[in-house]
């Protein structure tokens, strides 16, 4: 555009860019210095010491940290799997013609997960999870399976905590692929019902094309998500019972507020960070993809 | 005609359990709120019970939950507004001037998206305690713009990508002056954008726990905080915290509903039109 000085766009970009400067760098940035000191609140009187590399490579060799790390991994391969299969099967539902007052309803109705507060997710979590009087022992039982310790047992609780999650995101699933199914074109679909009778193949050759990019962001946000995962969490379980249900992001914050050790905590913090950065990156490249270049 | 009658079956069948799915923990919390408590601890749990409003009148004169519901309403509102006045002008930046350094900054924004609140909570409770600032409203907008502004970023140089340059020429061609061109024309018709900028600043802001767990101690507790608060002692007060919860969830999903069309491009900042 003629006529616009250089210095136009940072007059409209100097304060949010000085904000999150502020808000964003200044913090990560200290820290980072205090991943270098020993930095132990509960024993502030003998002053925060820089101590080198030493937090990193207690950390490092960590058996908890790398636990915490692996039990996130876990979590994640064990709810994305079912959200993306439920997600496709529901936008499929979604996708169909007919029933259309129903298939209103019901795509409207998935936006009430998203928008419900994480940490009464995980406070109806804790009732529905019951030993005594929760719901989820009634299903239980209706199918003839006697009631269930959840939260007292660590393999049940890594479920109660995976089954809530999988509730709350399924639904982001489900609509990212029924915005992938719009963009199938009308008349290919068409033609293809007229050739082939079988629903798989249709998914097959004709659809998958089209979920295949919303599958992309689904996997990178997720797993972004997934190492931010604290509310539900602390909430439904505070990681426990002992560390069964510890996700990465909770672990921190025991270390840093609970054990008030911040110098350990920045640390992993800082690592965690890391990861993050690779994968937003990631995102950036697979959905901004005309943005970079 | 058989085969569709049973396709056309399953399809409904399927539908009502996708709504079924979507919706039972939500009415669950509901219910819960509305049973007395010889009700709440029924084992097996009953589904048809005389509803009451005990709890909510419980919590409505609970000093507490009244003063959390409200800082979450300060909270809120003014980091939206915050969000809106420093994002707004950056949107127009990003959608209408080419500089360099511009991809650098779009992924500077757009990571904050995926930072782990953890990673900032550390520093921003240490240099917040020196700052005198911890449980006040002031660190928690703060904290908040971190995915709020972000979020209003995206959604804006979208909607003002979609905005005729030919307004702009002839805007500039009357003599507006560039920030003139920008309060006018592009923040009147990119209102729409603006406006579910506002929506997604103001839910996340609302539904954010753990900042507001580490940073708050009494005096600027947020409703979630309280609401997770209930959760100590032996007999837990099931009325009072589901009571507490939907007074939490109800507003933010109303909003939720008025943007449904617009929530996983605001989920992924614009992975899906």
């Amino acid at each position: 555009m003629p006529g616009e000085s250089r210095r136009t766009p940072l007059f409209f970009l100097a304060p949010a860019v000085a904000a999150l400067a502020l808000i964003g760098l200044y913090p990560t940035v200290f820290a980072l210095v205090t991943s270098f000191r020993r930095y132990n609140l509960t024993r502030a009187r003998d002053g925060f010491p820089f101590v080198g590399i030493e937090n990193y490579r207690r950390v490092l060799t960590d058996e908890t940290f790398w636990d915490t790390l692996a039990l996130t991994g876990k979590f994640f391969l064990t709810v994305l799997p079912v959200q993306i299969l439920l997600g496709i099967a529901i936008a499929l539902l979604l996708h169909r013609p007919g029933w259309n007052a129903l298939r209103a309803l019901t795509r409207v109705s998935l936006v009430v997960p998203l928008a419900t507060t994480y940490a009464v997710v995980g406070l109806i979590g804790r009732l529905v999870f019951n030993r005594d009087y929760g719901v989820a022992n009634q299903f239980l039982s209706w199918a003839g399976i006697p009631a269930l310790d959840w939260l007292g047992n660590p393999t049940r609780a890594f479920v109660a905590i995976s089954v809530m999650d999988i509730w709350q995101w399924t639904p982001f699933c489900a609509l990212i692929f029924l915005a992938g199914l719009s963009m199938v074109p009308v008349e290919i679909e068409e033609s293809a019902t007229l050739e082939t009778s079988s629903r798989l193949s249709m998914l097959r050759h004709v659809q998958l094309p089209y979920l295949l990019p919303g599958l992309t962001s689904i996997l990178i946000l997720r797993s972004a998500d997934v190492l931010k995962l604290f509310d539900m969490v602390f909430v439904l379980t505070r990681g426990g019972p002992g560390a069964a249900t510890e996700l990465v992001s909770v672990y921190i914050q025991r270390v840093g507020f609970r054990v008030f050790d911040m110098g350990t905590a920045s640390a992993q913090a800082i690592l965690l960070l890391v990861l993050t950065i690779v994968l937003s990156r990631a995102y950036i490249r697979f959905v901004y993809r005309e943005i970079e270049q | 005609m058989k085969q569709r009658t049973l396709t056309r079956l399953l399809h409904v069948l399927g539908l009502a359990a996708a709504l079924a799915f979507a919706l039972f923990p939500f009415y669950w919390m509901v219910s819960s709120s509305l049973k007395n408590q010889v009700d709440l601890l029924a084992s097996p749990p009953v589904w048809l019970f005389k509803p009451t409003l005990a709890h909510y009148a419980d919590i409505f004169s609970d000093e507490r939950v009244i003063k959390g519901v409200f800082n979450s309403l300060i909270v809120a509102t003014c980091t939206t507004i915050a969000a809106l006045l420093l994002g707004t002008p950056a949107a127009y930046a990003l959608a209408r001037f080419e500089f360099r350094g511009k991809g650098d900054l779009w992924f500077w924004f757009i990571s904050n998206r995926m930072i782990s609140p953890i990673v900032l909570a550390l520093p921003v409770y240490l240099l917040a305690q020196s700052l005198r600032l911890l449980d006040t409203h002031a660190v928690l907008v703060l904290m908040y713009l971190t995915f709020t502004l972000p979020i209003a970023v995206w959604i804006c140089t979208d909607q003002f990508r979609s905005i005729p340059a030919d307004l702009e020429q002839a805007a500039r061609l009357e003599g507006a002056s560039q920030f003139g061109i920008f309060w006018r024309i592009y923040l009147p018709l990119g209102l729409p954008g603006v406006a579910v900028s506002a929506i997604f600043s103001f839910i996340f802001s609302w539904n954010e726990l753990l900042y507001a767990l580490v940073l708050t101690r009494r005096d600027a507790n947020t409703a979630p905080v309280v609401a997770t608060s209930f959760m100590t002692g032996y007999e837990l007060p099931w009325g009072r915290i589901m009571a507490t919860s939907t007074v939490i969830v109800l507003p933010v999903t109303i909003f939720a509903l008025l943007v449904s069309r617009h929530m996983v491009r605001g989920l992924t900042m614009g992975a899906t039109k």
